[in-house]
């Protein structure tokens, strides 16, 4: 699903590399959590597989299609068997929550009426039937959180990457969104989170990989947050 | 639902920005109507030309009794019959000479009578006031100098007269007019095509989330591209619209109504309405592929797909 074969960013104008010699794999169906403080190359990583950056040195395999032989017109085909989902939600205020689902699926060309079957479906699955009129602006962080997950997942993606999605809701919250990000694991989609959340880490007991300073320094099969030695 | 959905998205491109777009589309609606009024003026000139080149001749004035003490060249007095025979022998003598008319007193005065008939100096003009003439076709007229050099000063010439001189100076005028005009055209246009790139950056800056939502479900290039370069093709065809609108207003209030030149100036042949018409197609076709241009060059830079 994700293979990083020796990854090396530097971003320009930067002398210490946002990422050193990384390599590691990630199943198809796995749940991953990706820890480290803030500048640990958490970020990089994410968007050195949605392909917003290219690796400097190594090689970045994601579904199978090396990333760096990957021809720029073909990116968004690539994009399109990712779901994302952010810590600040990304909705498209001015349109309701409907819309907003829909928009993942009229940006790539779906017909009207697959859109009128799949995103009642979707919202359901969030937790959000019968909450399809309703704009971004009217709900609660978590409502939003879940209508952004309902846009990642509305594709049906093979791969969902999401960087901090509780970052910004409260732990009770936390819990429900971690719970559905669960469900759509057991879907047999593979999740990729990069979080700081130490007690959802701590509870899922699901592989994690810990970056410090750009370095891969744990890569632990039903870790927790902080170090164990 | 797509062309629906496409559509929206430039109503609401198009209203949020929308001074810029007003900027747009008036710089479009200018540059455009200057750029078809030169055209216009070209064909103008064309045609005047090809009408006027036709009919202009070089005409050989000879002396009439009047004549003696104002032209020192007519001081032996009004031109003999055996002085005109001369004359017309050595024109048709010579090879640049299409054709020679002779124009008498009698028909002088009636041409005279009907280009000024109305003003009050024409009741006060008797024929034999009027000069004899020789118009003389030429079969290139450039050729002037030659008749010029071979009659000027002849007993019995008072003067040769090439209408060219006068034609030239006239269009002169108006190709420089012309040059004017294009050049004050390439202005605007620089300015409209500025002011498109700039909307188009201040477009791309406040969708900039919409845009990057897109990029992240996986939109193609082209298709979050396309609202921002059919928003510059929309703004840019509603300023080729009022171009042609210009246009044909001004064809209208210049040559038919208003100042009326049509019938004021009776001597010139107007362009007409199929002339204004051939240009509408060429200003709309500029008026979408400009600006959708300039937004395309314009996204290369300010839109990261």
């Amino acid at each position: 699903m994700i293979r990083f074969d020796n990854v090396t960013k530097v971003y320009p104008k930067q002398s210490r590399p946002a990422l050193r010699d990384v390599s590691l794999e990630v199943e198809k169906g796995e749940f991953v959590f990706l820890v480290g403080s803030s500048g640990s190359g958490k970020s990089t990583f994410l968007r050195l597989i949605l392909r917003e950056e290219r690796a400097t040195h190594g090689q970045v395999h994601v579904l199978g299609k090396d990333l760096a032989r990957l021809s720029n017109w073909k990116v968004p085909q690539m994009r399109r068997q990712l779901g994302t989902v952010f810590q600040d939600f990304r909705l498209l205020p001015n349109k309701t929550v409907a819309e907003n689902v829909a928009f993942a699926q009229e940006v790539i060309g779906k017909s009207r009426g697959e859109i009128r079957k799949s995103v009642p479906q979707v919202l359901d699955l969030v937790g959000l039937g019968g909450k399809e009129d309703r704009m971004p602006g009217e709900l609660s962080g978590g409502e939003q959180q879940r209508v952004a997950i309902a846009r990642a997942f509305v594709n049906r993606p093979k791969l969902l990457i999401a960087d901090e999605p509780t970052g910004n809701l409260d732990p009770q919250t936390s819990v429900g969104i971690m719970k559905l990000l669960d469900r759509i694991n057991r879907t047999g989609t593979t999740v990729v989170m990069a979080t700081h959340d130490q007690n959802i880490v701590d509870q899922m007991r699901k592989r994690v990989i810990e970056l410090e300073k750009g370095r891969l320094v744990r890569d632990q099969a039903r870790g927790v947050y902080g170090y164990q030695h | 639902m797509r062309a629906q959905f496409v559509l929206s998205e430039i109503g609401v491109g198009l209203r949020r920005n929308l001074t810029m777009t007003f900027a747009v589309i008036v710089s479009v609606a200018l540059s455009l109507a200057l750029f078809g009024g030169s055209l216009l003026l070209s064909d103008q000139v064309t045609k005047m030309k090809g009408y006027w080149y036709d009919k202009i001749n070089v005409s050989i004035f000879l002396c009439n009794k009047n004549n003696a003490e104002s032209y020192p060249q007519c001081s032996k007095g009004a031109v003999t019959e055996d002085q005109k025979k001369a004359i017309l022998a050595d024109l048709k003598k010579m090879p640049v000479v299409e054709k020679v008319t002779y124009e008498s007193q009698d028909e002088a005065y009636k041409h005279y009578k009907e280009q000024f008939g109305d003003s009050p100096l024409a009741s006060a003009i008797t024929p034999d006031q009027m000069q004899e003439s020789y118009r003389i076709k030429l079969k290139d007229p450039q050729q002037y100098q030659v008749i010029a050099s071979a009659f000027n000063g002849r007993d019995g010439v008072q003067s040769v007269q090439d209408q060219k001189d006068v034609l030239d100076n006239l269009f002169n005028l108006l190709n420089g007019m012309n040059w004017a005009a294009r050049m004050v055209m390439a202005l605007m246009l620089v300015v409209a095509l500025m002011l498109i790139v700039n909307t188009v950056r201040v477009s791309a800056f406040s969708r900039r989330r919409e845009t990057g939502i897109m990029r992240l479900v996986g939109a193609s290039g082209f298709y979050i591209q396309a609202p921002f370069i059919a928003e510059a093709a929309v703004a840019g065809l509603i300023g080729g619209a009022l171009a042609c609108a210009f246009l044909a207003v001004g064809r209208y209030f210049i040559i038919d109504h208003g100042l009326d030149l049509a019938h004021k100036l009776t001597l010139v042949n107007f362009i007409g309405w199929d002339a204004v018409l051939t240009k509408l197609p060429l200003i709309l076709a500029t008026s979408v592929l400009m600006p959708a241009l300039a937004a395309f060059i314009a996204l290369r830079k300010y839109l990261k797909v």
